[in-house]
C-alpha cells in the first residue's frame, strides 16, 4: 500500500468487530393492537438483518474520511454507531471527542418559538450548556443572517433561513468529529459557499470529518482515505482513488 | 477535556442514564420552557390558563355534584385539591409518551439521554402544578376552608406524585415508542382510572366489595390523599397512608428508571 502519511497517528474513532443486527418482524407491525392480534394468531415472527458485520476501522485525528457504498450498504448505520445513537450488537466502538452530526439541519426546531429561543433549544439538544449557547449567540446570528427576524417565530422564516439557522447552530462550536451525510444542498449559492468554507476551516483546525456520499468526485476532492461498504461489510479501506476504483468496478456506474 | 465514549466501558446503565440527565439539565430546562411557552404563546390569557383550567372544571363539578355529595362539606376545595393532583399525574404521564414519540426521530440522529423527555414532562407538570396552587388557596379563602400549617407538607406530597409519575411515564414511554397507539389507549385508561378513584366523589360511597380495588390497591388513592388531606382537612395524612404512598412512589420510580434505561439501547433498533 502507498504510504499516506496520516496527519496524526491517534485513532480518534476505533471500531473493533462491530456488528449491528436489527431484529425485524416478518410482517410489519404498526401498532400495539396489530401486535396483540398477530401475537394471538401466533404470527409474530422475526428475522435478523445484519446491517453491519464485523467492521474493523480506525480513523485518525484530523482526517477527512470518506464512506462510500451503494444504497442500503450500512453507511448510515455505521454513522449511528459512531455518533453513539446505536449501541452495536457486538464489538467495540471507541470515540474520542465530541461528535457533531449534521444530518438534517434544523431538526428539533419548534415553529412557534422565536429564532433566539430555537437557538437555545437546538444548542442544548446538541449537548451544549445554556451559558455556552449564550456565548456564541452573536456569532450564530451573524452567520445565519436572519436580521430582523431574531425575535419572530420560526414559522415566519423562509426555508432557507431555517436551514441557515440550523447550520449556524450546528457549526457554532468547533467539533472534534464532524459527520456529513450527503452533500449540503441547502440555501442559495452564497450560503453554500459559506457552509463549505466553514467546514474547510474546521478541517484546517484539525476536526476529523466523516463524509458519506454518492458523489465520487466530491469524495476524491475532499478525502485522502475512504472505505467501501457493501451489504454491511467493509470491502475495501485505503487511499480514496483505489476505493473509488473498486466501487466503479463493482457497481459500474 | 475530551469526552471518550467507549461502548465496552460503560457504567451501570441506570447510573449512566442518570448522569446523562444531570449533564443535559440545560436541555431539560429548555424543553420545559418550550412546552410552557408554546402552549400559551398564541392565547390572549397566556399562563393564566394553567389556573383557569382546574378552576373551570371545579366550578362545573361543584354545580353538578355538590348537591349529590352532601357528605362533603366545602366540596369545591375537596374536588379542586384532588383534581390538581390528578391533572399533574395524567398530564405528565401522557406528555412523557408524546414527547418520547416526538423525540424518537431526533434520537435516531443525535445522542441524548432518552429519559430527558420524561424528566422534562415532569418539569412542565411541576410548573403547572405550582401555578394552580394560588387559585386553590383563593377558593379556600372564599368558601371559608381554614388554611392550616399542614399546607407546608405539600412539597413532600408533590415529590411523591412526581416520583410516581416519572416511574409510570418511563414505563409507558418505552412501550409507546414501539407502538404509537399506546398513547390513545392510555387516554381511555386514564379516564377510567380517574372515575374509579375517589377524586370528585367521597370515598365512603364506594361499595365495600369494590373498596379493595378502588381504594386499597389503587396507588393514586394514596397519593391523592397525601396531597389533599393537608389542604382540605388541615391534617397530616395517616401514617399507613403515608408509608404506602411513599413506598409505591419509590418502587414505581426505581422500576420505571431501571426498565427504561435497560430498554433505551434497544429502542433505536426499531425502525
Amino acid at each position: 500500500m502507498i504510504d499516506m502519511q496520516p496527519p496524526s497517528s491517534i485513532p480518534i474513532i476505533l471500531l473493533q468487530a462491530v456488528s449491528v443486527c436489527y431484529r425485524l418482524p416478518k410482517e410489519p407491525i404498526g401498532s400495539f393492537k396489530e401486535y396483540v392480534i398477530q401475537f394471538l394468531q401466533n404470527k409474530v415472527r422475526y428475522h435478523d438483518f445484519w446491517a453491519l458485520r464485523e467492521i474493523d476501522l480506525e480513523i485518525l485525528q484530523g482526517e477527512t474520511f470518506g464512506i462510500i457504498g451503494p444504497n442500503g450498504a450500512g453507511k448510515s448505520t455505521m454513522l449511528k454507531v459512531i455518533a453513539r445513537v446505536l449501541v452495536p450488537s457486538s464489538g467495540r466502538v471507541r470515540v474520542q471527542g465530541k461528535v457533531a452530526p449534521l444530518l438534517e439541519l434544523g431538526a428539533g426546531f419548534h415553529p412557534e418559538l422565536t429564532g433566539r429561543e430555537n437557538i437555545f433549544l437546538n444548542g442544548t439538544l446538541l449537548g451544549h450548556k445554556h451559558r455556552e449557547v449564550n456565548d456564541r449567540l452573536e456569532q450564530i446570528l451573524e452567520f445565519a443572517q436572519v436580521d430582523g427576524f431574531v425575535d419572530s417565530p420560526l414559522r415566519t422564516y423562509s426555508s432557507g433561513m431555517v436551514a441557515r439557522l440550523g447550520f449556524a447552530v450546528a457549526t457554532a462550536w468547533e467539533p472534534e468529529i464532524l459527520i456529513l451525510d450527503e452533500t449540503l444542498a441547502v440555501g442559495d449559492e452564497s450560503f453554500r459557499a459559506k457552509c463549505s468554507s466553514r467546514l474547510e476551516e474546521f478541517q484546517t483546525k484539525g476536526t476529523t470529518t466523516l463524509l458519506v456520499t454518492h458523489d465520487m468526485g466530491l469524495a476524491q476532492s475532499k478525502c485522502k482515505r475512504a472505505a467501501l461498504l457493501y451489504q454491511g461489510r467493509l470491502q475495501h479501506i485505503g487511499p480514496v482513488e483505489e476505493v473509488v476504483r473498486t466501487y466503479r468496478e463493482r457497481f459500474s456506474v | 477535556m475530551t469526552t471518550i465514549y467507549d461502548s465496552k466501558k460503560r457504567r451501570p446503565i441506570f447510573l449512566e442514564e442518570l448522569m446523562g440527565v444531570i449533564h443535559y439539565r440545560d436541555l431539560i430546562f429548555q424543553l420545559v420552557r418550550r412546552d410552557i411557552v408554546t402552549r400559551y404563546k398564541r392565547s390572549a390569557l397566556g399562563i393564566a390558563w394553567t389556573m383557569l383550567n382546574p378552576l373551570g372544571m371545579m366550578i362545573v363539578l361543584t354545580l353538578v355534584f355538590s348537591n349529590i355529595f352532601h357528605s362533603i362539606h366545602q366540596y369545591p376545595a375537596y374536588v379542586l385539591g384532588g383534581l390538581i393532583a390528578w391533572n399533574f399525574f395524567s398530564q405528565t404521564t401522557a406528555a412523557s409518551m408524546t414527547l418520547n414519540v416526538w423525540g424518537g426521530s431526533l434520537l435516531h440522529r443525535i445522542y441524548l439521554p432518552r429519559s430527558s423527555f420524561t424528566v422534562s414532562a415532569i418539569g412542565t407538570g411541576l410548573v403547572n402544578l405550582v401555578f394552580s396552587i394560588p387559585p386553590l388557596v383563593i377558593i379556600m379563602l372564599i368558601i371559608g376552608t381554614p388554611l392550616r400549617w399542614t399546607i407546608l407538607f405539600l412539597p413532600y406530597s408533590i415529590l411523591l406524585l412526581a416520583a410516581f409519575a416519572l416511574g409510570i411515564g418511563l414505563l409507558l414511554s418505552s412501550w409507546a415508542t414501539s407502538f404509537p397507539d399506546v398513547v390513545e389507549m392510555y387516554q381511555v385508561a386514564l379516564m377510567a382510572w380517574m372515575y374509579l378513584t375517589p377524586i370528585i366523589y367521597p370515598q365512603d360511597i364506594i361499595p365495600v366489595t369494590y373498596r379493595l380495588f378502588l381504594v386499597d390497591l389503587n396507588p393514586m388513592y394514596y397519593l391523592i390523599q397525601i396531597f389533599r388531606l393537608p389542604i382540605y382537612e388541615g391534617i397530616l395524612p395517616p401514617l399507613h397512608v403515608l408509608m404506602i404512598g411513599t413506598g409505591l412512589a419509590l418502587i414505581t420510580f426505581l422500576l420505571g428508571w431501571t426498565v427504561f434505561s435497560k430498554n433505551a439501547d434497544k429502542l433505536n433498533y426499531r425502525i
